[in-house]
């Protein structure tokens, strides 16, 4: 792109600018204007700053962990320490970077670019989200510097309020708080996505990623409340002594655990989808094919969606619900898996006489579909009732949901930045060290989660800050590949930001990839697209018979 | 919402479409709100099941002329509101900043008349803790944990609205609306009657119980 | 079968699910088999710079959908219903266990035998005997692990949850608290000790217990007050509690509940809770008056008067 400035205004007649601002230059170019923006790429932006913030806290806190476990006596931390660290972590982590990673960055960056809209339904109202995201996480470092919590991210009763001496309070708040600010990004991606979609642009001719969106969206807005109700009962019993959940008023602290994981569960499928959204976009521009079995993939996630909602009790099995209850949550659960392995099935079928190229993007969006796997079918181990009972509360448990949060969720949130940086930044990484990195985190990963899967079966079970010697073997393996996998989270950290500065410029379409984001400049104007496109193909109409050059850095 | 009576905000191509994201806009916030509200009714459910004497029992301590008071005003208040977004869809401001003034007049009655309410109450000690009255059931705390948690939620949401009707009414004083833009005041009566609708719920639930 | 990466079986639950656990390994297996060769196949075939045939070919797309979507959903379903049944097997105590009642607290498990033997964290049980453990927490919500038996349950406070098991292994094997209750969550371990049922017999009797459970359970109930109303001629109509255990009581409100382990513990606590019909709501509330283990003595009292199953003498 050439970088020349509009002509002088002492011309009458000035000419049209040899190209247009990007959203960097226009709209001002001060924090003030930043901090003030209602540019959706802008706020993109801004939530990646935040919850790059977070999850360094959040990872900090998980290395003391895997320190501390390297052996089994608890002689690193105090037992207090330990369980503030876990605590802080699991918080932080869901609520602070995982819900908001894929649909606050790379949602709102591409949402609107993807229909071909200018912004969203309601750009103030996105500025507000942030602020939201922004205040409630500043309530809950203040509860992290000021004393930590140690309730576990579960927040059990009677335990959290009756029995807890730590910023409960705080750290409730502030989760209430960011909850608004998903719920406010999801009805804003809702009404976006129905109303604002660019002439010719019918549902079935929407990019995968918003179909993961949108119903990622759907389950924000229905699910989120619940939990703010929840942590307001939770509160309230904490503050005035009530007892809603006290067993000595005949409450049920039971029944917290209901409207908590009603929640929970499909918080879950919000920090899933949309990582599965960008592996449909990345497999197959990156295998130069058309998606196999679109409609199937589309339906699957609403399905997922879906039935979600109804699986909330198999995090319950040993709880003292009823039988019955255990059986239908059981049967709900490996319901709610034949969506998710009919996506896997159609990614690997979109392979079959594609054209493969292994850049970054594809790197990860495999070592997604890999770790997913993984990790998925041993959500069918733990859908098994009679198996559950064993693992339940081990590291078994702990294992299957880092596979899919972080070899799912995070490896998904890699693919898509690197896939979406030339967009978003004007720049092209450096390949060779996005490779290395995609390879060095996805050993990384296995070595610190598998063994967790044996522990777990073994008997070890989780938020245990000592442990009995049989199980260290394998933390100290565990612990080996964590410094492994913080090796792999920094190289990116580090070339990213370098690329900003030293990277290729890049052009509007490095990958070739269809789409209507790759049809404005990189990086795009303020307004997105100088007249709203009209769509008119089918999606990813690739072509792998035909050999393109893929530009990258 | 717009600048002006007629300008259509940036983000959207024409008039009917930003009409329509709001108005979905506001419905898909409302079905939040039912989720919101519809937890503390579960567990309302639930209890009532397990404890059905200790609620009854409650049930009949509550204010129920308040309670009745406050359901008629929030009721005419609807009416008003709807009259209201009558008069804007003829475009007649003057109209519709006199039923807004009414609609927000009454709401706040019903907060004064809560008010009252939750004086009397605490004045009773029917706040669960240790000041509780030992002759009621002590499952009855958990019908009185409810109750103050579901009024006041439901007290803090008619705040709200007050406040976005006062927004509504400001513009109403500037002759915003017209026959052909007035979508805000259907949209903020949308939400003024959800808070109606929960509180006729609440009223069954809280007041109703068991009243001979 | 065991191998060093599972944990020992002390019971044929155990084993069961260990052989659920084979099943679901293979199949995962399988399937990662499958998926991953393909992928691999694929990725090395239709790399760029490779000279192969790209040219789209129609597939029957709908009948490959349908038929892994079937396939998937027939073999989640077999897993399902084994896990289903395991699951029955576990959560339903055959009958004619001995009972041992358990009350976790922070952070410690404390243990009551029916002979009277109390222990902390430790629990003697005989081989090959049927165990069912009565447990419930004094504060916050805990679990009973025991990873070689393949079972845990949580215990939670305001209610009795139950375990079962059947040692057939002598050894000392794990308890582990598994739910997290605060700061020695990680600490609220012990010992399950399997003895033969002769050693069983002599650490009984060398633990000189002195009362039995149901004898300290029948001191309580007159030290409390309970004989004053509910034995004999008294001023206050109370029901009568020989052979209540385990029968049907029909309430004031047309209900008919049974008399378990929980009715008694909420008639204690929270009298007014359920009132037997044709009585009326006078009796007094034992709330912050006696501790779960004392409840557990006063059940075990109960159980014993002329009920169906009494008391067994070991």
């Amino acid at each position: 792109m050439n970088a020349t400035l509009p002509q002088s205004e002492t011309r009458e007649i000035p000419p049209p600018p040899q190209r247009l601002l990007t959203y960097f230059e226009e709209g001002g170019r001060t924090i003030g204007s930043w901090l003030l923006s209602t540019d959706h790429k802008r706020i993109g932006i801004l939530y990646l700053y935040s919850i790059l913030f977070f999850f360094t806290v959040a990872a900090i806190a998980a290395a003391l962990m895997r320190m501390e476990l390297v052996t089994p006596p608890g002689d690193m931390v105090s037992s207090e320490t330990y369980n503030k660290l876990f605590t802080i972590h699991g918080t932080t982590m869901v609520w602070f970077f995982l819900i908001p990673s894929i649909p606050s960055v790379l949602g709102n960056f591409v949402v609107p670019l993807m229909i071909g809209a200018r912004d969203l339904a309601f750009p103030r109202l996105n500025l507000l989200s942030w602020y939201l995201f922004n205040f409630g996480g500043l309530l809950a470092i203040y509860a992290i510097a000021f004393g930590g919590v140690d309730t576990g991210w579960t927040f059990y009763e009677p335990y959290s309020s009756a029995f807890s001496n730590t910023h409960v309070l705080t750290m409730v708040a502030g989760i209430f708080v960011a909850g608004f600010s998903s719920i406010l990004t999801g009805l804003n991606f809702i009404v976006t996505i129905h109303k604002m979609r660019a002439p010719g642009l019918t549902w079935f001719k929407l990019p995968l990623f918003l179909w993961s969106l949108y119903t990622t969206s759907i389950i924000l807005v229905m699910a989120t409340p619940v939990l703010a109700m929840t942590l307001v009962l939770v509160a309230a019993e904490r503050i005035w002594g009530l007892g809603i959940f006290d067993p000595k008023l005949g409450g049920d602290p039971v029944l917290f655990q209901h409207l908590f994981w009603f929640y929970s569960h499909p918080a879950v499928y919000i920090m899933i989808l949309p990582g599965m959204g960008v592996v449909s976009e990345l497999v197959t521009c990156f295998a130069r094919k058309p998606i196999f079995g679109y409609h199937f993939v589309a339906f699957a996630s609403v399905a997922i969606g879906l039935i979600g909602f109804f699986v909330w009790g198999h995090h319950m099995f040993v709880s003292s619900q009823s039988v019955y209850a255990t059986l239908v949550f059981s049967m709900a659960s490996y319901l709610v898996a034949v969506p998710s392995a009919i996506k896997v099935f159609n990614w690997t079928m979109t392979l079959y006489r594609g054209r493969i190229y292994l850049d970054t993007p594809m790197l990860y969006a495999l070592g997604f579909i890999g770790l997913f796997t993984i990790g998925g079918l041993t959500g069918l181990f733990l859908a098994a009732a009679g198996f559950d009972v064993h693992v339940t509360d081990t590291y078994f448990v702990v294992a299957h949901f880092h596979y899919i949060m972080v070899g799912g969720m995070v490896t998904g949130f890699l693919g898509g930045l690197h896939y979406w940086w030339p967009k978003i930044t004007g720049r092209l990484y450096p390949e060779n060290l996005g490779r290395l990195a995609a390879l060095v985190i996805f050993i990384g990963f296995n070595v610190t989660f598998f063994p967790q899967y044996v522990v777990g079966y073994l008997g070890m079970p989780r938020r245990y800050h000592s442990y009995a010697p049989e199980f260290q073997v394998f933390n100290v393996m565990s612990s080996a590949g964590a410094s492994v996998l913080g090796v792999g989270y920094v190289l990116p950290l580090i070339y990213l930001i370098w690329s900003l500065k030293h990277g290729k410029k890049a052009p509007p379409n490095p990958w070739k990839a269809t789409g209507l984001e790759w049809q404005t400049p990189s990086p795009p104007p303020k307004h997105n697209f100088a007249q709203t496109p009209i769509v008119t193909r089918e999606p990813y109409q690739y072509s792998p018979e035909i050999q393109e050059e893929l530009i990258h850095g | 919402m717009a600048n002006s009576a007629t300008a259509v905000a940036e983000q959207f191509d024409d008039m009917p479409q930003q009409l329509e994201a709001a108005t979905l806009g506001m419905w898909t916030f409302l079905a939040t709100e039912i989720l919101f509200f519809g937890a503390l009714f579960l567990a309302y459910i639930v209890y009532r099941h397990t404890y059905p004497q200790a609620f009854a029992d409650a049930s009949r301590h509550t204010k129920i002329i308040h309670g009745t008071i406050n359901t008629a005003l929030l009721l005419t208040s609807s009416f008003t509101m709807s009259l209201g977004i009558h008069a804007s869809q003829r475009g007649r401001n003057r109209a519709l900043l006199g039923f807004l003034l009414v609609t927000m007049f009454l709401g706040c009655c019903f907060l004064a008349v809560k008010g009252l309410e939750y004086k009397s109450d605490i004045h009773e000690h029917l706040v669960p803790g240790r000041h509780f009255p030992h002759e009621m059931p002590v499952q009855s705390q958990i019908f009185w944990f409810l109750y103050w948690i579901m009024t006041g939620v439901h007290s803090v949401h008619l705040i709200a609205g007050i406040g976005l009707l006062a927004v509504i009414a400001w513009m109403a004083a500037r002759e915003r609306f017209s026959a052909h833009y007035h979508n805000p005041v259907i949209v903020s009566g949308l939400y003024w009657h959800f808070v109606d609708v929960i509180w006729v719920w609440l009223y069954a639930l809280i007041y109703l119980i068991n009243r001979h | 079968m065991t191998l060093p990466i599972f944990p020992e079986e002390a019971s044929k639950i155990a084993e069961q699910t260990d052989n659920l656990y084979w099943g679901l390994l293979c199949a995962s297996a399988a399937v990662c088999l499958l998926v991953f060769t393909l992928m691999g196949y694929f990725l090395l075939k239709y790399r760029n710079g490779k000279n192969v045939d790209r040219k789209p070919v129609h597939l029957p797309e709908m009948k490959i959908e349908v038929t892994w979507t079937l396939a998937s959903l027939l073999i989640f379903m077999c897993f399902y219903a084994w896990g289903a049944k395991n699951y029955f097997l576990i959560e339903r105590p055959p009958p004619g266990a001995m009972e041992i009642d358990v009350v976790g607290k922070q952070w410690m498990w404390k243990i009551q035998h029916p002979e009277g033997n109390r222990e902390i964290d430790q629990l003697h049980v005989p081989l090959g005997r049927l165990v069912k453990l009565t447990m419930t927490s004094q504060d916050v919500i805990h679990s009973f692990f025991l990873p070689e038996f393949r079972i845990k349950q949580d215990v939670v406070p305001g209610r009795y949850t139950t375990e079962w098991f059947q040692a057939d292994k002598i050894g000392s094997f794990h308890i582990f608290c598994s739910e997290y209750c605060g700061t020695s969550h990680s600490r609220m371990v012990g010992n399950i000790v399997v003895m033969s049922p002769a050693d069983y017999q002599t650490w009984l009797t060398q633990g000189q217990p002195g009362n039995t459970l149901a004898q300290s359970g029948e001191r309580l109930f007159r030290e409390l007050g309970c004989s004053g109303c509910h034995v004999g001629k008294s001023v206050v109509r109370a029901p009568p509690l020989e052979g209540l255990f385990g029968k049907p009581v029909p309430l004031n409100n047309q209900e008919v509940v049974t008399a378990d382990e929980a009715y008694l513990r909420d008639s204690i606590l929270f009298p007014a809770k359920q009132i037997v019909g044709g009585y009326t709501n006078d009796m007094p509330s034992f709330s912050g008056k006696i501790s779960e283990e004392e409840l557990l003595q006063v059940i075990a009292y109960l159980k014993s008067l002329g009920s169906q199953t009494p008391v067994r003498e070991q």
